[in-house]
């Protein structure tokens, strides 16, 4: 019964992991890091499976089998076993000692941000090669972008000489290495994108750093996430989205935006003028 | 015989004449002014299951309000509400009490005392966690708290939640946390002072064993969430910032100071439902426990090992790579003795003889469950797969798996082994068998699935869920299994208010135990026992049993061999 469990199981993962991907592995696709933390995830979960397997199976089997009945002789009176113990004991050291050296083997590539690829946004569009970034290590250029949480939503502020943010929806280019500064200015916070990578907390009072580049394949796709971190009774619906566009794209974006800015700075600034007319006797 | 015991004992004795001797309280007020570690016993085990009841009811309401995207069961607030108070007494008001209870009640039986060592603070700790309870949920007839049994500030600050429902908490944090520092000393001086004549280090009961760690391990872990709730409460009121950022204080303090106790809070309410079925496994499986220095030694580990894992809560705060692998690591090494502790209690099922009975359903039950949580943890504990699943349900279920699998499953056991100790009869078998089945597969239900929410991108802590995440159908399998569990714990509830009065009469030693609380009546006398026999081995009841049937004449055991093995 057992084996045939385990078979089932086994030809699950097998034969269907496109379909059956979803409800056993993390989110990915849209980033390479989100991708190693699955492919770790995945590494984890075969051990665990063959672990869980084990104990189980011995656990059942030993309920079954070693049910008293009459025609059996008594229970055998063992009170232990000192090389079976010290055997397990160090077997579970050494699968944890494997477990240790896979993470720190594909933690490099989790953690720090690569190069933008070629179909990035280039140097030449140097919108955001402005006096506060940092020289790109290869040529080719982060974006940084700031990420502040506030209750309930999301601020992203894009580099660049003119003044550039936007609430709720992180407009981005594709092939380009977005790094994230997430904080937040009320209460914790916390960013998760599934399908970009893990979740940083954003904490008043510090700055964390995150990436993702989205593949260049995947130009016009939204991805959707929300805040991961109880943050007041709208905690639910503190919601943001990423909107992967091509760099030129991403060009006429960030003018229009920009200039749809300034334009509402000057209104603001005229209308206070008025009231201050207003205001005085 | 009978007559020569007693006038042995005046012989040894000399008479005690006592004046203005007043009789002892009868009906409720017997209750109230008990300073007997059995009846504290049991008041703790009454108003805790009192306690488990509302907080599942608030699971439930939860759990209602999830089936369905877009429900409007509850709102938003009420949902936060309910989130928090669930946690909290869940936790302080369930888990660590009811252990304490057992603990109260089992103690002094276990090693052959009379009275745990300081009885008044006994009745003390107990009243200390009732008020607690009583000031907390009093909190939910104006404004319950809001942020979370974690309480992380700047949302458990002032300016975040103005109402009085935080203070509550505080108070309550206080008033428990006393109650459990004097409960742990008084295990403490216990354990080390009045367990019976030959009751060596080496001859302790796991379970002893067990509630002398969870003792040292509240000693410990207590005090810093007392510090950081009282910080917490001097930032709301008297103008302090140790966790506001805009005073120059800092929120991660807070996250430091309150996981610091929060973890070895985990531990200290697993270890001692590790030390019920480290008694139970044995007595069913009529074998020996596999391999007592490594499950005693093992629960010293872990306690110590869970001293220094409290930052993996924080993988996803800003932290040094160093110091998350350092908590990666620290919390990868509790595996191994927790490991141990499994692979032991399979062994002792080995080659057994299995006697299926209630008690045993829900300690076998536990290595089986506890083996996803422990599994689970390892993942969560790698902390770049942590980044994904933190906050999530997948750690929603870790976490039910590790303190229902584990502590409940092992507390219904200890319900079941132990009830005809505390009351004089036996629950019922069906209705036992029943409920088990129910749980089981209720518990399942409910928290399998929510693993595959957290990995689809459910966070937790969320009172409504957008239908293209894909977690509908998840969400609603929960609920279905959520409403089994709690149609299971019910069936227990009304095992015990009917076999109170109409179970099966229990005798002193209905399942052949092997520690020494079987050795007297049940429910025992208020003196507990009238000798102490001498303890000569781990099991002293089988030697007792040994030496009885040694003394019989050979002719007689052969004609009532039905006596000793009722079952």
């Amino acid at each position: 019964m057992l084996a045939a469990l385990a078979a089932a199981l086994l030809a699950l993962l097998v034969a269907a992991p496109s379909a059956l991907a979803d409800a056993f592995t993390p989110e990915s696709g849209g980033s390479p890091n989100a991708d190693d933390i699955d492919t770790l995830y995945k590494i984890t979960l075969y051990v665990a499976i063959v672990i869980f397997l084990i104990v189980e199976g011995t656990l059942i089997w030993s309920l079954v089998r070693y049910r008293k009945r009459r025609s059996r002789p008594d229970a055998v009176q063992i009170r232990g076993n000192t090389p079976l113990e010290l055997g397990w004991t160090v077997a579970a050291a050494l699968i944890l000692v494997v477990l240790t050296v896979v993470t720190f083997l594909y933690l490099p590539n989790i953690e720090n941000p690569p190069e933008s690829g070629p179909e990035g946004l280039q140097a030449s569009q140097t919108r955001f090669a402005s006096v506060d970034q940092p020289p790109p290590p290869s040529g080719r250029p982060y974006l940084r972008i700031g990420v502040n949480g506030q209750q309930y939503i999301w601020r992203f502020d894009y580099p660049g000489k003119r003044k550039l943010f936007s609430y709720h929806t992180l407009v981005v280019p594709v092939d380009t290495t977005v790094v994230l500064e997430v904080t937040a200015s009320d209460v914790i916070h916390s960013w998760w994108i599934p399908e970009l990578g893990g979740k940083v907390d954003g904490v008043p009072g510090h700055v964390n750093e995150t990436w993702f580049k989205i593949p260049a394949d995947q130009v016009g796709k939204t991805f959707d996430g929300q805040c991961a971190e109880l943050c007041g009774y709208n905690h639910a619906d503190m919601r943001a989205t990423v909107k992967a566009v091509s760099p030129t794209e991403y060009e006429s974006w960030a003018d229009q935006q920009a200039s749809g800015i300034e334009e509402s700075g000057k209104l603001l600034a005229e209308q206070r003028k008025g009231r201050e007319g207003e205001d005085s006797p | 015989m009978e007559a020569g015991t007693a006038a042995r004992r005046q012989l040894v004795h000399p008479e005690v004449l006592l004046r203005d001797l007043k009789p002892e309280p009868r009906g409720w007020l017997a209750w109230l002014t008990t300073t007997d570690h059995k009846k504290i016993g049991i008041l703790y085990l009454f108003a805790t299951f009192l306690f488990f009841v509302l907080g599942g009811v608030e699971a439930l309401i939860m759990r209602l309000q999830l089936a369905q995207p877009d429900s409007t069961l509850v709102n938003a607030e009420t949902y936060n509400g309910l989130v928090t108070v669930h946690g909290t007494t869940m936790v302080f008001l369930f888990i660590v009490p009811v252990l304490a209870g057992f603990g109260n009640y089992l103690v002094p039986l276990m090693i052959g005392a009379r009275d745990m060592a300081f009885p008044r603070l006994n009745a003390l700790s107990f009243w200390l966690l009732l008020f607690g309870g009583v000031a907390f949920y009093c909190s939910i007839f104006f404004e319950p708290p809001q942020a979370g049994w974690t309480m992380y500030p700047p949302l458990s600050d002032d300016s975040f939640s103005a109402g009085g429902g935080v203070d509550a908490w505080i108070f309550m944090i206080h008033l428990t946390g006393i109650s459990s520092l004097i409960g742990a000393v008084n295990f403490v001086a216990t354990i080390h002072n009045m367990r019976a004549p030959g009751m060596s280090w080496g001859r302790m009961p796991l379970f002893i064993w067990t509630i002398l760690v969870y003792s040292y391990l509240l000693i410990i872990a207590l005090p810093a969430v007392a510090a950081a709730v009282t910080m917490l409460l001097t930032d709301r009121h008297f103008g302090t910032a140790f966790f506001d950022p805009t005073g120059g204080g800092d929120p991660l303090l807070w996250q430091h100071l309150f996981w610091f106790f929060g973890h070895p809070e985990v531990y200290i309410m697993v270890l001692p439902a590790f030390g019920m079925i480290s008694e139970i496994l044995p007595v069913f499986a009529r074998k020996p426990i596999f391999g007592y220095r490594a499950i005693a030694a093992s629960t010293v580990a872990i306690a110590f090992l869970g001293l220094l894992v409290w930052a993996h809560h924080m993988f996803a705060t800003p932290t040094a790579t160093v110091v998350l692998a350092f908590f990666m690591l620290s919390s990868f090494t509790i595996a191994v003795p927790t490991g141990i502790k499994i692979f032991n209690w399979i062994a002792t099922l080995w080659k057994g003889s299995i006697v299926f009975k209630t008690p045993f359903y829900f300690a076998a039950a536990l290595p089986g469950l506890f083996v996803i949580g422990g599994i689970s943890g390892v993942i969560l504990a790698i902390f770049p797969v942590d980044w994904q699943l933190h906050d999530t349900y997948f750690v929603v279920a870790h976490l039910h798996y590790v303190l229902f699998g584990g502590s409940v499953f092992g507390i219904f056991a200890g319900l079941y082994y132990w009830f005809p100790k505390m009351s004089g009869r036996m629950l019922s078998e069906a209705l036992g068998k029943l409920s088990f089945w129910m749980m089981f597969i209720g518990f399942n239900t409910t928290f399998l699935v929510q693993h595959s929410a957290g990995l689809s991108g459910m966070p937790r802590r969320v009172y409504d869920y957008d239908e293209s995440l894909g977690v509908t159908a998840y969400n609603l399998i929960s609920t279905i299994g959520a409403f089994i569990l709690a149609l299971g714990v019910l069936v227990t509830l009304i095992n015990v208010v009917h076999s109170i009065r109409n179970g099966k009469r229990a005798g002193n030693d209905p399942w052949q135990g092997n520690t020494l609380e079987w050795f007297t009546t049940s429910p025992p006398p208020a003196n507990n026992f009238d000798t102490i026999p001498r303890v000569r081995s781990v099991e002293p009841m089988k030697d007792i049993r040994r030496e009885v049937l040694a003394r019989t004449k050979p002719v007689e055991t052969v004609a009532q061999p039905a006596a000793p093995r009722s079952l």
